[in-house]
């Protein structure tokens, strides 16, 4: 699991931290053998790297908590981490390689700036990172578990499901470990494959007990992320890894929060509601413009931010004003979450609507490497579903 | 001896199981081997002139001839007792010494977990509750290990643990509460009986998934470590539990993460039906403590002196050293495994018996306090009679009361109330309004 979560690694995280002296000479070695073949051109066509599906738009800057700095996704993680380390002197960070600062630097600088008891590598055992951190949380303190990739999260499953989530309730609110907090990098990063791509929040959010959330900028993953740690149920955080580097915005350096189970409307419309969570959000706000400039359709967004509990009331008021509903995520369609949200809104909405309920969706297929940018659900399937409603 | 006599109704007297268990001895005594363990093994320092091995991941030298290590380097571990089976100290230097009130109240808390079990068992059978697991054979386990902790000291049990509770003073009102699960349950109502819980005596709820309480131990010992208030954390598990991909987790996290943890594993023959010549081939669970780099000891889980000691000490360096520690408490597990089990189609009665009237930790630490004259017929009479009355008290008066009511069920998912679950409540109680007669309404609180 480690070996194949390392492959990522050197495209995704920094380039300062794994040029080790070997890595450079085999890397130099590397380029003379290439420039050595005739047949090797500079730029390849068929190794073209396809571009990303979407189009980064910042949050405007957040006016209401103080001085802000310019800060990616990764680094507004940092600012809540080191945020919590400074205000709770209980809470721990722990995760496969947590202390050099992580293998998507969300950790940097913790470990010297708290001390290696309070910031630490675990052995690599998923079920032994979420089994340690319900434990430290049932003990009273701040636990905040890291799972490299939510790809990786299975073999905690059970902890996870069957325990963190029913601790309070089977022991009639004796103990629990509502003080945990796991988080995990999620979702497309266009090379991550089967295994470095998934979005499995769908597994999770039939699991009465915990909480799950999705951020889909630097700014809200600051406010969601200190909210979950401060909530008194576990939670779930799924970071979308695409956006770690990619989403930069004007971050508070204080803490702040934003409340879970509440959706965000974007953008105002009357026409068709969108609903979408982390990377998504940025494609259909570019279906949006696109619905707008090419058809006159006013779309409303929503980032329901919160999958677990999802935010009805929010969806279906906009559902009811616009009577069209287009739900997507990277998950297959089969069983993904859209389909819970399909039928509360059929069944709260049923005589708004003007159309069916459209899921553009994964397929339901494994994530397939260099089928990407067929498999995802693009802004182009997302607009033709679009058009596909009104007309409808 | 009311265990005694329970199983002397069930089984007849045989030899067999003596006999396998003497060659087992004798085979185990042959394949002993001196070994050592190091608690505090670590990454040797990175260091270019020495002509030594420099990877990484161990410490060792060189060798130039071909050699597997054999799969037994370690076997034969030997089993710790004090008394033995007349309930004779063996060594006088091993004798804790325990005055005469804590010796009767040990021998009282195991007796008294023996009555509750029979009636409540019994009460299973009459279908009063809807299930219970005995503690049979392995009173000592939970006695001895209970009284060597510190009252503070966290408990995370796997279901066989109720002589750990009743030792901390769980009252008999609230086990009886809990597998009635009536409205005095402290879980509610929501779980199968057995599955006790107490903040007060820093007891966890019970979980029926197996060894999902190992890693927890190892992150609430690393809590309690940090928190430096002179406490530990125990954590009870079967020698089946081991099998489970969390026994490892917590065993490599505890050690790596230097946590003031005892791991308590009963080996008690069985999981369910399957014997542990199923469940491993390795010198059984005490035996992988080395791997862990962890300390480790197997002691004679029906020497209730045994188990304490052992406990004491790991239990005080546990704490001082911050590392944890394996106890491998050999027992037998004299009753079914649960009441929807019936171990008579995987066992002969034979060698149950032979646990049972030979080896049994309750007969063991009568005939230490006989030997003392701290304990007669008469003592045993009146203790009987007296024990089983608080029992039946008990039982009765849980057995009258209502169950929590319904609306219990929806409490507690989350810390607070969701709209989503506060609308299925309301539906659910509509729904009843309108169907009353359908739901078995009189036995719940309003």
């Amino acid at each position: 699991m480690a070996a194949a979560a390392r492959l990522l690694l050197k495209s995704v995280s920094s380039k300062a931290t794994l040029t080790g002296v070997n890595g450079s000479v085999h890397n130099s070695f590397g380029i003379a053998l290439l420039k050595l073949s005739p047949n090797c051109t500079v730029t390849p066509k068929t190794q073209k790297r396809h571009a990303a599906h979407f189009t980064y738009q910042p949050d405007p800057v957040p006016t209401n908590y103080g001085p802000t700095q310019k800060m990616n996704l990764f680094q507004s993680v940092t600012s809540a981490l080191d945020n919590t380390l400074a205000s709770d002197p209980t809470a721990v960070i722990f995760g496969e390689d947590v202390a050099f600062g992580g293998v998507f630097r969300c950790t940097v600088g913790l470990r010297d700036k708290y001390g290696k008891d309070r910031v630490f590598n675990t052995p690599l055992c998923e079920q032994g990172i979420v089994g340690f951190g319900i434990g430290v949380a049932v003990a009273g303190a701040t636990a905040i578990a890291e799972i490299q990739f939510a790809d990786y999260i299975f073999p905690a499953f059970d902890q996870i499901v069957n325990e963190a989530a029913k601790y309070r309730y089977r022991s009639g609110n004796l103990f629990d470990c509502g003080n945990l907090t796991i988080r995990a990098p999620w979702g497309c990063v266009g090379h991550g494959s089967l295994y470095h791509s998934q979005s499995p929040e769908a597994f999770f959010a039939h699991c009465p007990g915990i909480k799950i959330v999705v951020p889909r900028g630097p700014v809200q993953a600051k406010g969601l992320l200190l909210s979950c740690i401060a909530d008194k149920n576990p939670c779930i955080f799924f970071e979308p890894k695409i956006l770690y580097r990619a989403a930069v915005e004007q971050v508070p350096t204080e803490p702040y929060s934003i409340p879970l189970s509440q959706a965000e409307v974007l953008e105002e419309g009357s026409d068709v509601t969108m609903v979408a969570w982390g990377t998504q959000v940025h494609v259909l706000r570019e279906v949006a413009a696109m619905a707008r400039e090419k058809l006159g359709v006013s779309c409303e967004l929503i980032d329901l931010q919160t999958i677990l509990p999802w935010d009805t009331e929010t969806v279906c008021k906009s559902v009811v004003k616009t009577g069209r509903l287009l739900i997507s995520h990277e998950a297959p369609v089969t069983g993904g979450f859209a389909a819970e949200i399909s039928a509360t809104v059929q069944e709260e909405c049923f005589l708004n609507l003007e159309a069916p309920i459209t899921r553009i969706c994964g397929y339901d297929t494994p994530f397939p490497h260099i089928y990407e940018p067929f498999y995802i659900p693009d802004k182009w399937k997302c607009f033709d579903a679009v058009k596909r409603m009104i007309n409808y | 001896m009311a265990a005694v006599r329970a199983a002397n109704n069930l089984y007849g007297v045989g030899l067999r199981a003596v006999r396998q268990n003497a060659a087992l001895n004798a085979t185990r005594i042959l394949q002993q081997r001196a070994f050592r363990v190091n608690g505090a093994l670590r990454q040797q320092p990175f260091d270019s002139a020495a002509e030594k091995p420099q990877f990484p991941g161990a410490s060792a030298e060189f060798v130039d001839h071909l050699e597997f290590i054999q799969p037994n380097v370690i076997s034969g571990i030997p089993i710790y007792r004090v008394m033995d089976r007349q309930g004779q100290i063996i060594n006088p230097a091993e004798d804790p010494q325990l005055p005469k009130e804590t010796v009767l109240n040990f021998y009282q808390k195991m007796t008294l977990l023996n009555t509750m079990d029979r009636i409540l068992y019994e009460s299973q059978r009459q279908g009063r509750i809807s299930f219970y697991m005995t503690n049979y054979g392995e009173e000592g386990t939970h006695i001895g290990s209970a009284a060597a902790l510190d009252p503070s000291d966290l408990v995370f049990g796997q279901y066989r643990e109720a002589g750990v509770l009743m030792y901390r003073g769980f009252p008999l009102d609230l086990f009886m509460a809990q597998c009635y699960a009536n409205a005095d349950d402290l879980g509610k109502g929501r779980q199968m009986p057995v599955h006790y819980g107490s903040r007060e005596l820093n007891f966890v709820t019970i979980s029926s998934p197996l060894a999902t309480q190992i890693p927890q131990a190892a992150g609430a010992a690393y809590a309690i470590k940090r928190e430096n208030a002179n406490r530990a954390v125990i954590c009870y598990f079967g020698e089946g539990a081991a099998s489970e991909g969390d026994a490892h987790a917590g065993f490599n996290f505890s050690a790596t993460l230097e946590c003031p943890l005892i791991f308590f594993c009963r080996n008690n023959g069985y999981a369910i039906s399957t014997p542990t010549n199923e469940q491993y081939r390795g010198d059984g669970i005490a035996a992988r403590g080395p791997g862990y780099g962890m300390m480790s000891i197997r002691v004679d889980g029906n020497d209730v002196f045994a188990v304490y000691n052992a406990t004491k000490e790991a239990r005080r360096r546990a704490v001082a050293e911050n590392q944890p520690f394996l106890i491998e408490a050999m027992t037998y597990r004299i009753g079914h495994h649960s009441t929807s089990d019936d171990s008579s189609a995987y066992r002969s009665v034979d060698e149950v018996n032979y646990w049972d009237k030979q080896d049994h930790p309750i007969s063991r630490l009568r005939h230490y306090m006989t030997a003392r004259s701290w304990w007669g017929e008469d003592e045993e009479r009146a203790w009987r009679k007296q024990s089983r009355k608080l029992v039946m008290e008990a039982f009765e008066k849980a057995e009258r009361r209502l169950k929590p009511s319904p609306d219990q069920l929806f409490s507690d998912v989350y810390q607070e109330m969701t709209p989503n679950l506060a609308k299925q409540k309301e539906n659910l109680w509509r729904h009843i309004q309108q169907y009353k007669e359908h739901y078995p309404l009189d036995i719940y609180e309003k």
